[in-house]
C-alpha cells in the first residue's frame, strides 16, 4: 500500500535519510527504530509531506504523492500523529476532535452565511466522527471535558481519535508511548493492535522496546539515515548489525 | 452567558437613544459600534485564526474612501458607493493577504505594519484621488431605503446598530461551524491542521479577506456617518486602538472586541479633560490587564464560571 523508494533528504551536506526502499503492507504494523538522528521523524516528515524529499520516490495505493503538501496526503488518507498534541485547552475534548473530519466535507464560506443543507450535513458527519472516533479510542466519558484538563495518556489518545477522525488508510504514530507509565503504555499497545485489526496500516515510531517487539509485525531499524535492518521482531532481535548499532549487548543478555 | 447578556445588551442599546440627555452621546456610542465592526473582522484573523494583522486600518481607511470618493467626486448615491467600497477593500485585502500570509508570526506582523504604512502613504501622497492631507469633506448621510430615512443622528444609530448586530450575528456564525473550527486549528497549531488535511494557506487568505472585509464595511459607515475623513484613518495607531479594543475585551471572543470598544470609548471621554496625557492612564491599565487578564474582560468571566462550575 505505502512503497518508498531509494528515499533521500539531506539538509545541506548532510544525509538525514538515505536511500531508503521499503513497502509497507496493508493491516500490518510496521515499527521504526535507530538511535537519536537515524532519520526516524525526518522519514515520518517526508512520507507525511511536511519535507520535500531531494531524491526518491513514494508512492501511496499506486499514487505517486513525493513532494505533496502535508495537507494533500492527509486528503489521501495518510494521517499522521506528533510526539506532542497541540489542543486547544480552553475548549472541549469534542469540540477539538470535531475539525478532525473537516478534509472530508464541502461546505464553504458560502454554506456558512447561508446555512445550506449541505453545512448541516457536513456538520453531523463531523460531530458522528468525531463521537465514533472519541468512543473507539475509550474516552467518551471526557467527551465534554475541557482539552487543558486531561491526562497525558488521554492527550496521546485524543491524538489517536483527531488522526483517526480524517478518515485515514494508514497511520504514523510518532513516539505514541512516549511520557506515559508501563501500564498505560500496555493499554495504548492494545489500542493500537485494535486499529490494525479494523484494517489501518500502522507504522509508528518508538523507543520503548518491550512495547515494539510484542506489537510490531515488522520492524525496520534506521542507522544515520541508513535502513540497516528490515525484519520481524526476532530477526531484528538477533541482527548483529542491529545489535551493535542500537539495542546493545545489555538488551540481548536482559 | 450570550443567551441572557445578547439580548439583553440589545435591548439596553435599543432604548438607549430614549434616555439618553443628548444627540452627542448618541454620536459616541454610534462611534463605537463603528469601530467594534472593525475590531469584530480583527478579531477573525488575530483571535481566531492567530495571525497578527496591522494592516487592519488601512483596510478600513480604503472602505472609507471607497464612499468618500464614489460620493463626492464621482456623485454615486450612498449605497452603491457603499457596496463597492466594502469589495475594494475585500479585493485589496486578498491581494494584500496572498503577499503577506506567506510570511508567518512576527515577520507577518512586521510586514501587515509595512503594508499598512503603504496604504496611508498612498492615501496622504495621492493627492489627485484622495485629497491628500486635506482630507475628503462634504459626504452626505447614508440614503434613504424605502421609508427609512437616515438623516438625523438617532436614526444613524439605528442604522449603526444594525450593521453591527448583523457583523456580530455573521462572526458567531462562522466561528461555530467548521469554517471557523479550521481557523482555531491554524492558530492551535499549523503542523497539526495540516496533518488534518486543512490547506492553511487558503484558510489564512479567507480570514484575511473576511477581516478585510469587515473593516471595509466599517470604513464605509464611518464615511457616511462622520462625513469627514483624512489620512490618519489608515494609521497605525488607529489599528492599535482596536487592538486594544480585543485585548480588553477578550481576544478570540465572539462579544470581545464589542465589550472592549464600549468600554475603552467611555474611558475616553471621560478623561477627555487629560488631553493627551490620558495616555498615562491608558498605558499601565493596558498592561495590568494584559498581566492578569490575558483573556480580556469575556474570559476572565468565563474563567470564573468555569471555577464556579467546578
Amino acid at each position: 500500500m505505502l512503497e518508498v523508494q531509494q528515499l533521500t533528504k539531506r539538509f545541506g551536506g548532510l544525509a538525514a535519510v538515505r536511500d531508503i526502499d521499503v513497502r509497507f503492507k496493508a493491516g500490518q504494523i510496521t515499527a521504526i527504530i535507530g538511535p537519536n538522528g537515524a532519520g526516524k521523524t525526518t522519514f515520518f516528515n517526508l512520507i507525511s509531506g511536511f519535507y520535500r524529499p531531494s531524491a526518491g520516490r513514494i508512492l501511496f495505493d499506486g499514487i505517486d504523492v513525493t513532494g505533496l503538501r502535508p495537507d494533500r496526503v492527509a486528503r489521501l488518507g495518510i494521517a499522521r500523529t506528533f510526539q506532542t498534541t497541540s489542543l486547544f485547552d480552553q475548549a472541549s475534548v469534542l469540540d477539538n476532535l470535531i475539525v478532525g473530519h473537516k478534509l472530508r466535507t464541502r461546505s464553504g464560506l458560502w454554506d456558512v452565511v447561508f446555512g445550506t443543507s449541505r453545512l448541516k450535513q457536513d456538520e453531523r458527519r463531523c460531530r458522528e466522527t468525531a463521537e465514533a472516533a472519541l468512543e473507539f479510542v475509550g474516552l467518551t466519558r471526557i467527551a465534554h471535558r475541557p482539552a487543558g484538563g486531561i491526562t497525558q495518556e488521554e492527550r496521546k489518545r485524543v491524538a489517536f481519535a483527531l488522526a483517526l477522525a480524517t478518515g485515514p488508510k494508514l497511520l504514523l504514530l510518532d513516539e505514541p508511548a512516549g511520557g506515559i507509565n508501563p501500564d498505560e503504555t500496555h493499554a495504548l499497545a492494545a489500542l493500537i493492535r485494535k486499529m490494525a485489526a479494523t484494517g489501518l496500516t500502522i507504522c509508528l515510531v518508538e523507543h520503548k522496546m518491550s512495547m515494539i517487539m510484542r506489537l510490531a509485525d515488522r520492524i525496520l531499524v534506521l542507522d544515520h539515515g541508513e535502513k540497516i535492518a528490515l525484519g520481524t521482531p526476532a530477526e531484528i532481535q538477533a541482527d548483529p548489525r542491529v545489535i551493535e548499532a542500537y539495542l546493545g549487548a545489555d538488551y540481548v543478555a536482559a | 452567558m450570550n443567551r441572557v447578556l445578547a439580548p439583553g445588551g440589545l435591548v439596553v442599546a435599543l432604548l438607549f437613544p430614549l434616555v439618553v440627555p443628548n444627540e452627542y452621546y448618541l454620536y459616541v456610542a454610534a462611534l463605537a459600534f463603528i469601530l467594534a465592526i472593525s475590531a469584530t473582522g480583527l478579531n477573525l484573523i488575530l483571535g481566531y485564526t492567530g495571525q497578527l494583522n496591522l494592516a487592519h486600518a488601512g483596510f478600513m481607511a480604503i472602505g472609507a474612501y471607497g464612499v468618500g470618493i464614489l460620493t463626492v467626486d464621482y456623485g454615486l448615491p450612498f449605497w452603491p458607493a457603499f457596496v463597492a467600497a466594502g469589495l475594494i477593500a475585500t479585493a485589496v485585502g486578498v491581494l494584500a493577504g496572498l503577499v503577506s500570509l506567506r510570511l508567518k508570526t512576527h515577520f507577518f506582523a512586521i510586514f501587515t505594519l509595512c503594508v499598512g504604512l503603504i496604504l496611508s502613504l498612498v492615501i496622504e501622497k495621492w493627492t489627485a484621488l484622495t485629497h491628500g492631507t486635506t482630507g475628503l469633506i462634504g459626504m452626505q448621510p447614508p440614503g434613504a431605503i424605502g421609508p427609512l430615512r437616515f438623516d438625523t443622528t438617532g436614526a444613524q444609530y439605528y442604522l449603526v446598530l444594525a450593521f453591527l448586530v448583523a457583523a456580530l450575528w455573521l462572526t458567531r456564525r462562522i466561528a461555530t461551524s467548521i469554517v471557523g473550527r479550521s481557523f482555531v486549528a491554524v492558530r492551535n497549531s499549523e503542523a497539526l491542521a495540516q496533518a488534518l488535511g486543512i490547506d492553511v494557506f487558503r484558510t489564512k487568505l479567507l480570514a484575511f479577506a473576511l477581516s478585510a472585509f469587515y473593516a471595509g464595511i466599517s470604513g464605509a459607515l464611518y464615511a457616511g456617518f462622520v462625513r469627514f475623513i483624512g489620512p490618519d484613518l489608515a494609521s497605525e495607531s488607529h489599528t492599535f486602538d482596536l487592538l486594544a479594543f480585543i485585548l480588553v475585551g477578550g481576544i478570540g471572543t465572539l462579544g470581545g472586541p464589542l465589550i472592549g470598544a464600549i468600554l475603552l470609548t467611555i474611558l475616553t471621554q471621560s478623561l477627555q479633560f487629560l488631553q493627551d496625557y490620558r495616555m498615562i492612564v491608558f498605558g499601565p491599565l493596558l498592561i495590568l490587564l494584559v498581566i492578569f487578564f490575558p483573556y480580556g474582560i469575556v474570559g476572565f468571566i468565563r474563567l470564573r464560571r468555569a471555577r464556579g462550575h467546578a
